[in-house]
């Protein structure tokens, strides 16, 4: 390949790279949205094009199988975000929330979250990838706090020493599978390479990995939001701006997550090492479990919808934890459902929050008979979430309870518990939210809705009818995670 | 490898560990920041150690910023930022001294029957190293938790990263740790400056159960 020819993989990098150059000295807001949704939407084609043209790995970089599904979704969301992001911010704007300087370093740092994000999921290297995700979290901490008020101050400090303490612990993990690699792989850039690693993975010392796990699990793992990790999470959710709750919801969390899943691949060659599953299903569940009954008593909308991602980040590391075909499957499809459906709720919840002016579930009432459009959007949105027919997340929770009442049906209970306890609290918030007494501003929204039906109608096709190419895909990525 | 080599890098990790036994009964701030310091000074040290005996010159980078970049620009900033927040005269006690040492002994000791035991087939120096190396992860995440001033917070952090950087050198033939210890110095920076721009001057446990409401937008 000349030098000159398209390379994807080099653009779904350099595209953001050189847009957040261009957005940190462009002066204009209304001109720096539309760069924004047009390098991530040039990111999308490129990470699209990743699907039929695909590079060698090198030593830095690689897609396969796997990843390629992480990278389309990432970048799927992140364009439809940027395009939500762009009518969210002309209304912040113009109540004079955020001032033009503060946008120029919003947008810069969003094509910054998108870089490191991107890059941790092509990285080839276990090294690389922890720089990257450490770029990504700084990126998203500085967005958290953009609104300078103490709540949010408050909420990108706590985030930002959690996380820093989670990237620690995940480093150290990492210099251990190093130390466990290079006896066999040998010194240098080697010992980090991932696709050597997992040929000669058998060959490593079990009990090192065994204690790099449980490090990369707690590292990680607060990144993932997984309980008792999860602490960051509502805060951080509830206090940035509505875009950044939607990509740290659909996508920083299954970045981090993936970084999990590649390290449980190789414990999993490795025929002397723990088995990685049962600590994830443990994981899982507690957050699932946990995050369920946390639904109930909210009084904030945005603090409502990030418990619900802790609850389903929970239930897709069970899903991952559990393994086989099916399981590993179902999992797949519950994260690439709950990131459609999660980033369409706080597109719609953004708006809402912006004419309400308030976040409080108790101030924002009869939304249907006020905002129709958004109302039955929300609506919509949290059928969805909540795992109802004939939505996508219906199939992909259908699947995970189904295997495993098929292989441990004692795990299923506390499984369909947290399932029905998250669903009741969900509709008993949504009910006085959506059909209530109207309460608030009857303002018309100068909402963009697009993104948010996009998103649900994917949601919709994919639980009515999955393309056989699609699940014929899935299942051989479902294969590979073991 | 000689023997002396091994002594030499040997003392120079086990001195890291004793340092951060001793940062944990620091009660005053000025203090806290002086030990500190001297663990920097140590670990660049042992870093450049590191780098001698393997023969590893791009180690000498990372020695360079541990000396510079933690033993003298941070803790010069954070004496300005406590001048400038009013808590440079604070003394805080948020567990009693007794417990915290018998905590870290604890930790030390757990760090060593782990990683003793799981490095049998590694060289010697790296065994040792990693066993260190994780004490004062450890230790660093014990001055964490029983601090609740942000000064202190961040000294807590950069002595637990400083475990990093050593199990990192002691790593024998690591690729990016030089990029690693970049990329750490850059968190700290932000840290550090968020610190200044925003005054934070505590951790989020409050007694003023109102005040914990507010943060978490619970209030009706």
């Amino acid at each position: 390949m000349s030098a000159l020819s398209f390379n994807p993989l080099a653009a779904v990098l350099l595209i953001p790279a050189c847009a957040t150059v261009l957005l940190a000295v462009l002066p204009s807001y209304r001109l720096s949205a539309r760069l924004n949704v047009l390098a991530s939407l040039l990111t999308l084609l490129s990470a699209v094009s990743l699907l039929v043209d695909r590079p060698a790995p090198s030593q830095f970089l690689m897609v396969d199988d796997l990843n390629v599904v992480f990278i389309v979704l990432s970048t799927l969301v992140g364009f439809t975000t940027s395009v939500f992001s762009a009518s969210y911010i002309a209304h912040e704007i113009e109540i004079g929330r955020l001032s033009p300087a503060s946008l120029r370093f919003y947008h810069a740092m969003y094509q910054v979250m998108m870089l490191g994000m991107n890059l941790a999921l092509v990285a080839n290297n276990i090294g690389l990838m922890w720089v990257a995700i450490e770029i990504a979290t700084l990126s998203t901490v500085l967005m958290v706090g953009i609104y300078r008020t103490p709540e949010a101050i408050e909420a990108a400090w706590k985030y930002f020493i959690l996380g820093s303490v989670g990237i620690a612990l995940a480093l150290f993990g990492t210099i251990l599978v190093y130390m466990a690699a290079r006896p066999v792989v040998g010194e240098g850039l080697d010992g980090m390479t991932w696709t050597l690693l997992i040929q000669r993975v058998a060959l490593f010392d079990p009990a090192l990995l065994n204690v790099a796990f449980v490090f990369l699990l707690l590292g990680y793992g607060t990144k993932v939001g997984l309980t008792p990790l999860h602490a960051w999470l509502p805060d951080a959710h509830a206090e940035g701006p509505t875009p950044i709750s939607a990509v740290l919801s659909g996508l920083l969390l299954n970045v981090a997550l993936y970084a999990l899943l590649r390290f449980k691949i190789l414990l999993a060659a490795n025929p002397g090492a723990i088995a990685p599953g049962p600590l994830l299903v443990t994981m899982g569940l507690t957050s699932l479990v946990f995050a369920a009954f946390m639904l109930y008593r909210r009084r904030d909308i945005k603090r409502m919808f990030a418990y619900s991602s802790i609850e389903h980040m929970g239930i897709i590391a069970f899903a991952f934890g559990m393994g086989g075909p099916l399981a590993n499957f179902a999992g797949l499809l519950h994260m690439t459902m709950h990131s459609l459906t999660k980033s369409a709720i706080f597109f719609s919840v953004g708006h809402i929050s912006q004419i309400k002016g308030t976040q409080k579930i108790a101030d924002i009432r009869g939304l249907t008979v006020t905002h129709p459009v958004l109302g039955w959007g929300l609506v919509l949105g949290v059928v969805a979430i909540a795992g109802m027919p004939p939505l996508g997340i219906f199939t992909s929770e259908f699947l995970v309870v189904s295997s495993t009442f098929a292989r441990q049906p004692l795990l299923a209970l506390p499984l369909v518990l947290g399932l029905l306890v998250g669903f009741g609290a969900l509709f008993l918030q949504l009910g006085a939210v959506a059909f209530g007494e109207p309460l608030g501003s009857r303002a018309p929204a100068k909402a963009s809705h697009v993104p948010m039906f996009a998103h649900l109608a994917l949601v919709l096709v994919a639980g009515i009818y999955l393309p056989g190419p699609l699940v014929a895909w899935f299942q051989h990525v479902a294969r590979i995670l073991g | 490898m000689g023997q002396f080599d091994f002594d030499v890098a040997h003392l120079l990790a086990g001195g890291l560990v004793l340092i951060s036994l001793t940062m944990l009964y620091q009660d005053r701030l000025y203090a806290l920041i002086r030990v500190f310091a001297l663990h920097a000074f140590v670990l660049a040290l042992s870093v450049a150690w590191q780098a001698a005996i393997q023969n590893a010159a791009h180690l000498y980078i990372t020695a360079a910023i541990a000396l510079v970049f933690k033993g003298i620009i941070i803790p010069v900033a954070l004496h300005r930022i406590m001048v400038r927040l009013g808590i440079h005269r604070e003394i805080e006690t948020v567990v009693g001294i007794g417990p915290t040492m018998l905590a870290g002994i604890g930790l030390v000791a757990l760090s060593m029957v782990v990683m003793l035991r799981v490095t049998a087939e590694a060289d010697s120096l790296a065994r040792e190293d990693l066993a260190f190396a994780l004490s004062v992860v450890l230790l660093g995440l014990l001055l964490m938790v029983t601090r609740r001033n942000a000064v202190s917070l961040v000294v807590g952090f950069m002595s637990l990263e400083n475990g990093l950087i050593l199990a990192a050198t002691g790593a024998k033939g690591m690729p990016l740790v030089v990029e690693i210890s970049v990329a750490f110095s850059v968190l700290i920076a932000f840290i550090v400056i968020g610190i200044f721009l925003f005054q934070i001057r505590e951790r989020f446990d409050t007694v003023d159960v109102g005040a914990l409401d507010r943060f978490r937008g619970e209030r009706r």
